[in-house]
Order: structure tokens, then C-alpha cells, then sequence
């Protein structure tokens, strides 16, 4: 349990691995006391001003299930599912990722920010559980980011803390 | 006694004069507005109801639903089901994309004379047109064309079902009517045979109004164009309601009037 945990957090670096990471995103899933508990799907993407998606960043859910069945649940990711999941042809490397534990995650994103036009942009963390709710938390940022740029926020339900850190 | 009976029945009278929410309400409600499933279905519930979208009168009468299919061809849709307080349509979706699901009609009132008595009729064009004797005399008639209508989708949204036929008054969504997002803007457009309807008035009202004690009524108006734009508030079912001309008496139009109603429920949701 505790080496797959590690292993997923691992995964999104491999593909920029040269890279240094210029995004790094913390996000907290609460601990519940529910009846039926299930790790939540989580989808991070950065938005634009008109309210589009700049790109997708992570895609967490259960990408072992056999024959790819967890895609089947992703439109709960209903935001993102609009905006971008439904165009998009499910897992992709470097992006799908394992559920995460109760806990505070951090994630890193290599030249995550590097390509995106000078402007204003939100990065969004959405949650979605079964049998639960669904909570999404924007944090604004702007680039160009001068030096080390830093923003946080917090979710009522699903999410708990989330903060970026851009450098 | 009798005075007490008389004033509520006059406080009633006005009652529903003054205010169209304590009227009923004659609407068809789907189980969903977007079914993303490989084989979608969607019930639709039809009814005449006090409360918006509650059971709690009769149900609708909907042996004369046409749903419009993504490649924008209109058929029958037979099967409802009647109950003792709704009718159910089950409506299986087999191509991806947009169904526009109607209840479209015409009904006529009128009299007329025949040996020096009056007469009255009512029905459809076509059954009073073969019900009125040649003989007769006097003919006068008052038509009323109400469309009812609902959206659906399967998988995507598409547009070849939300052409208006340019008969009677017809919303034309120019914000996909299944893409209506509490707080994100949208805009629709009335006509009327085809032709925008400028400073025309119509409302929203969200359901559940059981549940909050007021109707919370949403009351726009198009522009010059024929086009109104709003944001809405919350996620919800919503009752579409507009009439023409603007100004009506219930009862039978005056002679050779025609009237026209529409009426559609729209799902809101969260982003």
C-alpha cells in the first residue's frame, strides 16, 4: 500500500524528468466519517480567463481497473469532464494517475506554465467521490509569475488546503 | 355563512387573477437532460400540477408527442403511459446528440348559427372544420396554439433539433438548451411564425417551490432582437412560460382571435 502510494506520486515527474518542475500544486483530501468511503477522482488543470482549460495537469482515478473501467466514472469529474475530459482519449502519460489517500499530496509539474501566453489563469483542483460530493477550489495566479509565486485555498467538503507554488 | 362563503370565493376569483403562480401548470419533466451511456435512455414525466414539477393534480395527456431526433427528423413518439396523477414517456435515444421532445397543438372554440339557434363547438381546425354544418351562419371561431417542449441529450450536444418549424411562438435557444450553467450566461430567442419578438416578456420559474414557500419567479424580457440574456442564479429545474399577445383574459379569445402559449422545462446545473 505504502510503496504503490509512493509510486504514484513518482509517476507524473517521469515524463519531465529533465526538466525542473516550475509548478507544484498541495492538495488535501479530508479524512470522513461516512458510511462508504471511496478515495476520490481528482483532476488538476489550469484554466484561462474565458473560463477554457490551458491544459491538464493530473487525472487521478482508478486507471488499474480492468478493461479501463475507471474512465467510466471520470464525467463525475463533471467541470472537468466538460470543459476537456470528454475530448480527451483516456489514460495519457504522464497525466492519469492512481487515487490518492486521506492526506495532504504534493504534486510537480515539469514546464507546466512555461508555454502558456502572459495572462491571468486559475488552477483548479476538482474532487469528486463516489457516494459523495463533488468540490472544486481555484486558485488565481498570473504570468508572467515574478520570481517564486505562491497562493492558497481551501475546500469545505471534499478538499481541504490547496495551495501552488510556481517558480 | 353564506356572506363568508361568498367573500372566499371572491378572494379566490381574484386570487387567481392576480397571481398566475396559484395557477396550474401543464408541463413535461425528463428523468435527465444529458445521458452519457452507450445505450441512453430517459424517462419523461408529464403532468398538470399546483406545485412545479410535484403530482398533485392529473396528468397530462401525451398521445401526441413528437421528439425531434439529432438529424432534426420529427416523429410520433407513442407509449406514454397514463397514471392516475402523471403520464410516463419512456424514449429510448439511439443516435448521440440533441432530441427536441413536443407537445404541439391548435384548439379552436367558436359558434354559429343554424335555424335560429346558436351552437358551439370546439376541437381541433380540422374536426371543427367537419363539424360546422354548410348551412350554417355566424361562424365565429378563436384559435389557440400552444407548444410544450423539453431538451435532451445523449453523449454530445447537437443543434439539427433546435431548428423552430416557424409556426406559432417558439423559443430558439441560441445557448444550447442542455448546456445551462448556474452562473455562466445564456442567451435565448423568441419568435413568433418566424418572425424575433422584440421587448417580449416571459418567465423562469426554478422547482421545488413547495420546498421554499415562494415562487422565486425570474421575469426577462428580449431586446430589440428578439434575443434575451441572463445569468442564473442556482442549478435547478426551471418552467419556461410565455404567452402572445402579452395581455389575455382566461376564457375564450374574441372572435377570430388567435393566441398563442409556450411553455418548456430547462435543467440548470452546476458548473
Amino acid at each position: 500500500m505504502k510503496l504503490s502510494h509512493t509510486l504514484a506520486l513518482t509517476l507524473p515527474l517521469a515524463s519531465g524528468w529533465a526538466m525542473a518542475a516550475d509548478l507544484s500544486v498541495t492538495f488535501q483530501l479530508p479524512k470522513m466519517k461516512v458510511a462508504e468511503y471511496h478515495k476520490p477522482y481528482v483532476a488538476i488543470w489550469i484554466e484561462k480567463a474565458d473560463g477554457g482549460v490551458a491544459s491538464t495537469l493530473a487525472v487521478l482515478y482508478d486507471v488499474k481497473k480492468k478493461d479501463e473501467g475507471g474512465e467510466k466514472w471520470l464525467k463525475d469529474l463533471r467541470t472537468w469532464w466538460r470543459k476537456a475530459g470528454r475530448d480527451l482519449d483516456m489514460p495519457i502519460d504522464g497525466v492519469s494517475g492512481a487515487t490518492k489517500a486521506v492526506g495532504s499530496h504534493s504534486m510537480e509539474f515539469a514546464n507546466a506554465t512555461g508555454d502558456l501566453p502572459a495572462g491571468k489563469y486559475k488552477l483548479v483542483v476538482e474532487a469528486s467521490r463516489e457516494a459523495g460530493g463533488r468540490e472544486l477550489v481555484r486558485l488565481p495566479f498570473t504570468l508572467p509569475a515574478k520570481g517564486k509565486l505562491a497562493a492558497k485555498a481551501a475546500g469545505k467538503e471534499e478538499l481541504g488546503a490547496v495551495s501552488i507554488a510556481i517558480q | 355563512m353564506h356572506q363568508f362563503v361568498k367573500k372566499t370565493v371572491l378572494a379566490l376569483a381574484l386570487a387567481s387573477v392576480s397571481f398566475g403562480a396559484s395557477a396550474h401548470r401543464g408541463w413535461m419533466l425528463p428523468s435527465t437532460t444529458f445521458v452519457e451511456k452507450e445505450e441512453a435512455w430517459v424517462t419523461i414525466d408529464g403532468a398538470v400540477s399546483e406545485g412545479l414539477f410535484d403530482f398533485d393534480h392529473v396528468p397530462l395527456r401525451m398521445e401526441n408527442v413528437t421528439v425531434t431526433d439529432p438529424g432534426g427528423a420529427t416523429a410520433a413518439a407513442p407509449g406514454a403511459v397514463q397514471g392516475k396523477l402523471r403520464t410516463t414517456l419512456d424514449l429510448r435515444l439511439p443516435r448521440d446528440g440533441t432530441y427536441r421532445i413536443a407537445l404541439v397543438s391548435e384548439n379552436v372554440v367558436g359558434s354559429y348559427q343554424l335555424g335560429g339557434e346558436t351552437r358551439r363547438v370546439r376541437g381541433t381546425p380540422a374536426s371543427v372544420a367537419k363539424d360546422i354544418p354548410a348551412a350554417a351562419t355566424e361562424l365565429q371561431t378563436s384559435t389557440t396554439h400552444s407548444r410544450m417542449e423539453t431538451f435532451v441529450s445523449a453523449n454530445k450536444l447537437s443543434r439539427d433539433a433546435l431548428k423552430p418549424s416557424g409556426k406559432g411562438l417558439e423559443l430558439v435557444p441560441v445557448t444550447h438548451p442542455n448546456d445551462l450553467r448556474a452562473g455562466e450566461p445564456a442567451r435565448l430567442r423568441f419568435q413568433l411564425d418566424g418572425k424575433p419578438l422584440a421587448n417580449f416578456p416571459f418567465s423562469l420559474v426554478p422547482g421545488g417551490v413547495k420546498y421554499r414557500g415562494t415562487i422565486g419567479e425570474i421575469r426577462l424580457v428580449t431586446d430589440a432582437s428578439g434575443e434575451a440574456s441572463f445569468t442564473l442564479p442556482a442549478p435547478n429545474r426551471y418552467w419556461l412560460s410565455a404567452r402572445f399577445p402579452v395581455e389575455q383574459d382566461k376564457g375564450p379569445g374574441e372572435p377570430g382571435a388567435r393566441r398563442y402559449a409556450y411553455s418548456a422545462t430547462l435543467e440548470v446545473l452546476p458548473e
